[in-house]
């Protein structure tokens, strides 16, 4: 099958802060990566491995300096598209949840559909309340996000992202900022996602889960992809020793 | 990361199209801009009264006859009272913000004081506070209190300044997040120093720009104290019309007020941008 998203020598660098005349600091080299639909791919490493800024370069968060992200057969890294055409198309969940807090849960959610999307009001409700409801956050969808738990705001936070239907859904740690029984919950969600066939891309620690959901997994290291393989391969028997080091640390 | 990275051909090719895209936004916004202030300029001078305009508000020989006296005028009032006003509004409007956030009952009373004088001094019209301190206090005859228009007409300033100012300063403090206030008390910081070091940094920071427009308002209001007959830049301005039946120099004390006020905004703009750049990575 045809890749939905492919990435080819993808470089993103930080122009260096402070003081001096120092070189710029390089977060992201090298990177190549092909999804194909239905795909679930986990991003593991340390922190400041270049997980997060991966994921925002391929929804256009962040400009990159070198390479080429197609997404769906279109190149997406060309600076004369429309960076809200891909982002229509791509779902997007943060560590830190980033739910508006001046609207409800419900208008949190209403928001992408209707007035991005242009669906009627009517439909784009119906949808966030049969999601809100099969998460389990159907007695919360009036209220404001910040009267909900961790848990709730971040299972908010994915029916947000779910709304639009998009056709690929990236997740950056979001169960990071959760406890183990909370985190359980939202993985819920991303299983049953998975087990749909939505295709994720998904910055995670959690190594059974990853292990368990993924359909393939990338070892990152200091701004690179250093192994990428399928879990049981990649998690049993790596190759590289700076795999085997991170995951004897982690596990 | 040493690496020896060369840009690809493609990044090229698209750094090449972005330089392209940018010259071509920049020509627009050149060509807008030259088309549609020269139709401006070209409708004002083509007018019918633009000769009489020009010699009673645009005359060169009265601005330059009036300028020494408006200029030492500008910088004995309008400036000097700025600059002192300004550090005493500051102070009060902190003052009173932080007053109505306080809850300890004994400060029940200073909490109405607070309440009160902002709806006080935001409502009343400047110019009577000016007029009302210029000339009703050393009409009351007080000793000890001084006559000096310069401190009684700054203090009226001060005063209604200070009211919009606390507003504006209380909005800042009610939109820092309370988890801010949770984790200063979590530290066991009192109430008082989680306001001083937690909450008003951060306040104040994200009302810099409502700030810095009460305080170019301010400096236009310096020349409400020409009212009660203190010889302000305007006011020398004015004066010199009645006289000449030439208000040129009007002209040329707003453009003074213009022009000193264009430094604190872009000062200030720079302030800002450095703190954003060094709270968030990026500016």
């Amino acid at each position: 099958m045809s890749a939905l998203l492919e990435v080819a020598g993808l470089r993103k660098s930080y122009p260096s802060t402070g003081s001096g005349r120092r070189a710029d600091r390089v977060v992201l080299a090298d990177i190549d990566l092909s999804i194909a639909p239905h795909d679930v791919v986990c991003l593991i490493g340390a922190s400041g491995s270049g997980k997060s800024t991966l994921l925002r370069c391929l929804n256009l968060l962040e400009p990159i300096d070198d390479g080429v992200i197609t997404f769906d057969g279109r190149e997406i890294s060309d600076p004369l598209v429309d960076p809200r055409d891909v982002r229509r198309e791509i779902g997007m969940v943060f560590q830190a949840y980033n739910l508006f807090p001046h609207l409800t849960v419900l208008e949190n959610c209403l928001l992408a559909p209707v007035k991005v999307h242009g669906m009627a009001k009517a439909e784009a409700r119906d949808r966030a309340e049969q999601l809100l409801d099969r998460f389990g956050l159907g007695a919360h969808a009036s209220a404001h996000p910040d009267s909900l738990s961790g848990g709730q705001q971040q299972r908010a936070a994915l029916v947000r992202a779910l709304c639009t239907r998009p056709r690929l859904l990236l997740l950056d740690e979001i169960t990071a900022a959760l406890d183990p029984i909370l985190v359980g919950e939202v993985l819920e969600i991303v299983r049953a996602e998975a087990a749909a066939g939505m295709t994720m891309i998904l910055a995670t620690h959690e190594m059974a889960f990853a292990r368990e959901v993924a359909t393939s997994v990338c070892f990152l290291d200091g701004g690179r992809i250093l192994e990428q393989g399928p879990p049981e391969q990649l998690f049993t028997a790596p190759r590289e020793e700076r795999t085997r080091e991170f995951l004897a640390r982690v596990l | 990361m040493t690496d020896a990275w060369a840009p690809s051909a493609r990044q090229l090719e698209r750094a090449s199209v972005e330089r392209r895209r940018r010259r071509q936004r920049a020509l627009v916004a050149a060509a807008v801009t030259v088309v549609v202030f020269a139709v401006a300029i070209v409708g004002t001078l083509s007018s019918p009264g633009w000769q009489r305009v020009q010699e009673t508000f645009f005359s060169w020989h009265h601005m330059r006859a009036a300028l020494p006296d408006i200029w030492r005028a500008f910088w004995k009032y309008n400036v000097t009272m700025f600059l002192v006003a300004e550090p005493l509004i500051l102070a009060v409007g902190i003052a009173v913000a932080v007053t109505r956030h306080t809850v300890s009952p004994w400060l029940t009373p200073l909490r109405i004081v607070a309440v009160a004088y902002t709806d006080l001094f935001r409502g009343l019209p400047t110019i009577l506070v000016v007029t009302l301190f210029g000339l009703g206090i050393p009409a009351l005859q007080l000793t000890g209190v001084t006559n000096s228009l310069f401190w009684l007409t700054l203090v009226a300033l001060v005063l209604c300044y200070g009211a919009y100012v606390a507003e504006v300063i209380r909005a800042g403090i009610d939109s820092v997040h309370p988890t801010q206030r949770a984790s200063a008390e979590a530290l066991a910081l009192s109430r008082g120093q989680a306001m001083w070091h937690v909450i008003l940094p951060q306040a104040l920071r994200r009302v810099v720009p409502p700030l810095v427009n009460d305080f170019v308002s301010l400096q236009k209001d310096t020349a409400l104290v020409g009212v009660v007959g203190v010889f302000e830049a305007l006011k020398v301005a004015s004066d010199y019309g009645n006289y000449h039946f030439n208000y040129s120099p009007m002209v040329l004390a707003g453009v003074f007020f213009v022009v000193i006020t264009v430094p604190i905004a872009r000062l200030t703009d720079w302030l800002s941008a450095r703190a954003r750049r060094r709270e968030w990575g990026r500016g």
